[in-house]
């Protein structure tokens, strides 16, 4: 056995390379450990429902749960329409129109998440404030939503989100 | 080419030298404690910080591993799970309030002991590093202490969480998928409730070896007089207070669908909170509120002025009480509404937080202007006990809302019990009126012991209502009366069919009423008797009665107590008010069955604590005696 001594050079870049394929194995077997913690397959899993609105009259909201969160489904008076059509979108912080958030008019449904940190806006009773604009008010931090669940005023960066829904018929809906 | 100057391994070597020697650990103790020892009085102090945190440590530590062996954390059982440690489980009422108010009085500790450090500026070399390891302390235990407070998911744990955990989003492009990461699904959920059940165990561990870093080889402290007089504070907040320093909304079960109207976090993120709210963006929001707590790792940068040979500095004492002052109000605040003048205020102490920190700091470090006149001394002195008295207001204020009328419970005072005679007739006004749309589930019949009565009555009470039981042994479920072993039924079989009866409000469950309300049985009174004609131009939606008590006025409960409404067998008073009086004192009962039994081993814990502080009292006496000739020699 002859002492064969490697250039050093040759040995760094072993070194190297050892403790680089290392480093990625480590972070490689990290990733599964991460994952466990990601929404799980059955949590990720499309839930939908069905929402009858034949009940809900004219405006009258109702809430229902979907995936775990508020979802609002309003029955909004022409008044309401006509305030939500006729916004001026320069003054909108999320510009949107109010025919890109609705498939019919009548009916606004929106996930009742407000877009700041999350709580449930007020505004779906009767009784409850409806903030400056006639939709909904976050009591967490001020914002303001208006009758097409756009935000007008405080934090909040974004309107209200709009979940998939379709109409079944005149008057069911299903959300997801 | 020769022997190479760095391989990666010597790098490497190099780079864990380097890491070792930022590391506070041992350099630090070395150097920050024994090389350098404190004036004799921050000695001291010091060593009480740490006794006492070192001691409240171990009793979180104590009660936290067997409420975890009660505890189930699932959505649909966590708050059930803490109702029965409180209620079914021997003593655990006990072990939970020690939990509870062990948080806050940690908390307490730790906050008295970074306005102390930035008093007396410990952070200047040699200590920085010791400062920051205290800082990374603070972190940890405000992660421990937020996910603990979301686990008995109530209102204020769920929304709480939810308005923290939503921070995240405000991380551009992939702060959505931050917050589903850190939830495991679209809300918060079991998934989170479990994570967080988890970590709420493990970083006290890591709390715990921090501490023995932070402490270091100081010993613990002779002081046990002053420890003493901790303990017994700490005793009367327990056993008569234990519910004080939290919101009653938290014993109203997490409900996704609805947002408590006054969202706030226990009194020790106040003052986070409110810098949260104070701007108006969502992105600058969270980063002023992280900010906040990390600026404390830069002020051995930011106050770098040498130590002025004890020569009193009243300008810097004049900003530091101006501060402390600041941070008092951001806590006041943060209590408030989110609107009007409070987000004014909440905008200006934000800033003169920073501002504190980023310019009154260095620039005092250049020009401590010198003291003219007894003018900055006596504005400290003045700002001082501004400070104090802000404190203690900010202690003693209840939680917003109307003041209502305060009546004489026989539970009021400190010595204070149930009267039993007037439970009764509340009981018997619960069972004749309020049972037909309240269910107790978590008062049983055979509780009513409590309250006087023999077991055939108890038995009685039980068989006159019906319990739906089952499957039997064809799958079917079936009615039957009552056991004394039931709880009281909801007439209900579910929360549907209690909105659907009751025009979409469903009749809150009366377990928790009493605890759940702000304001309690002066609430509870306030709403039975609070019914009247609307003032004009008051609309009040259909099917709701206006209610000057009831938060938005507009109650869907009919009135239910008249002059006269019912005959009591001891021929005691029965105007509506009474009534009311009665049945709230009910209802406090049912929600905290367990404060006769508290108070008596209040007063046992304190008779003996007391003893002992006079012993100790005595014994720092005599050590005094003794050790003051000693030091006349020397001298
Ligand atoms: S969560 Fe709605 S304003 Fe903050």
């Amino acid at each position: 056995m002859s002492e064969h001594v490697e250039p050093p050079t040759r040995r760094d870049f072993l070194f190297g390379a050892i403790y680089a394929a290392g480093a990625g194995g480590v972070l490689a077997s990290l990733l599964p450990l991460a994952d466990t913690l990601a929404p799980a397959a059955d949590t990720l899993a499309l839930a939908s429902i069905e929402v009858d609105l034949a009940p809900i009259l004219e405006g009258q909201a109702i809430t229902v749960l979907w995936r775990g969160k508020a979802v609002f489904v309003r029955h909004r008076t022409p008044a309401e329409i006509a305030a939500a059509r006729e916004t001026d979108l320069a003054k909108l912080r999320d510009p949107q129109t109010d025919a890109d958030r609705v498939l019919r008019p009548e009916w606004l449904v929106a996930v009742g998440v407000c877009t700041h940190l999350g709580c449930v806006p007020l505004g779906q009773r009767s009784g409850q404030p409806r903030g400056d604009h006639g939709g909904w008010f976050c009591p967490c931090h001020g914002a303001h939503y208006d009758t097409s669940g756009r935000v007008r005023k405080g934090p909040a960066p974004a309107n209200l989100a709009v979940p998939p829904y379709v109409f079944l018929d005149d008057t069911r809906i299903r959300i997801g | 080419m020769t022997a190479p100057l760095s391989s990666p391994a010597t790098r490497l070597g190099k780079l864990v030298a380097a890491a070792a020697d930022r590391l506070p650990l041992s350099t630090q103790i070395r150097r920050g404690v024994v090389d350098h020892p404190l004036p004799n009085s921050l000695e001291r102090w010091g060593k009480l910080v740490g006794s006492l945190a070192a001691f409240l440590l171990v009793v979180m530590i104590a009660t936290g591993v067997i409420l975890a062996m009660h505890y189930t954390p699932h959505v649909d059982h966590a708050f059930d799970s803490v109702e029965r440690i409180m209620r079914d489980v021997g003593s655990g009422w006990l072990v939970r309030y020690l939990h509870k108010n062990g948080a806050s009085l940690f908390f307490a500790v730790a906050y008295i002991h970074v306005f102390r450090c930035l008093y007396l500026r410990s952070y200047r070399p040699p200590r920085e590093r010791m400062w920051r390891l205290g800082v990374i302390l603070l972190l940890l235990m405000t992660a421990t202490a937020f996910m603990g407070y979301v686990l008995p998911w109530g209102q204020m744990s769920l929304w709480g969480a939810t308005v923290i955990t939503s921070a995240f989003s405000a991380v551009p492009v992939v702060g959505e998928r931050i917050v589903a990461f850190l939830w495991g699904g679209y809300a918060i959920g079991t998934p989170t409730l479990n994570r967080f059940f988890v970590l709420h165990f493990l970083l006290p561990f890591a709390i715990f070896g921090v501490t023995v870093a932070y402490l270091g080889r100081r010993r613990l402290t002779k002081d046990l007089f002053a420890l003493g007089i901790f303990l017994v504070a700490a005793c009367v907040l327990v056993f008569w207070f234990p519910d004080h320093l939290g919101h009653p909304d938290n014993y109203v079960p997490a409900d996704p669908a609805v947002t408590p109207p006054h969202l706030m976090p226990e009194w020790y993120f106040l003052p986070l909170y409110a810098v949260l709210r104070a701007i108006p963006d969502k992105l600058m929001g969270v980063v002023a509120m992280v900010g906040a707590l990390l600026v404390l790792f830069a002020v051995p940068r930011l106050d770098r002025s040498p130590e002025h040979g004890g020569r009193p500095r009243p300008w810097f004492a004049v900003a530091f009480w101006l501060f402390a002052l600041d941070c008092i109000l951001l806590g006041y605040i943060g209590a408030k509404p989110a609107e009007g003048v409070w987000m004014v205020a909440a905008r200006l102490a934000t800033a003169y937080y920073f501002l504190h920190f980023l310019v009154v700091l260095p620039l005092l470090t250049h020009r401590e202007p010198d003291a003219r006149g007894r003018l900055p001394g006596l504005a400290a002195t003045g700002l001082k006990a501004l400070t104090a008295l802000a404190a203690v207001l900010a202690v003693a204020s209840p939680f917003g809302g109307e003041t209502l009328r305060e009546h004489d419970w026989s539970w009021r005072g400190p010595f204070g019990g149930y009267d039993a005679a007037q439970l009764r007739r509340g009981h018997q006004v619960y069972s004749q009126s309020c049972a037909a749309c309240h269910g107790m589930k978590r008062v049983r019949f055979r509780e009513l012991a409590a309250l006087g009565y023999g077991d055939e009555e108890i038995a009685a009470f039980a068989a006159a209502r019906f319990v739906t039981d089952g499957p039997d042994d064809e799958g079917e479920m079936f009615e039957r009366p009552g056991l004394p072993s039931d709880a009281f039924p909801s007439p209900f079989p579910n929360d549907r069919a209690a909105m659907a009866a009751n025009s979409g409000a469903k009749p809150p469950d009366l377990s928790l009423l009493a605890k759940a309300s702000v304001g309690g049985a002066d609430y509870v009174v306030a709403v039975l008797t609070g019914y009247g004609e609307p003032p004009p131009a008051t609309e009040i939606p259909p099917g709701t009665y206006y209610n000057t008590a009831f938060p938005g006025h507009a109650i869907a409960m009919a009135p239910q107590i008249f002059d006269g409404a019912f005959e009591f067998a001891d021929g005691a008073p029965n105007d509506a008010a009474a009534i009311a009086r009665d049945v709230a004192a009910f209802l406090q009962w049912a929600s905290e069955p367990e404060l006769e039994a508290r108070r008596a081993m209040g007063l046992r814990v304190a008779a003996f604590l007391l003893a002992l502080l006079a012993a100790m009292y005595a014994l720092k006496r005599r050590d005094r005696a003794v050790a003051m000739p000693k030091r006349r020699v020397k001298t």
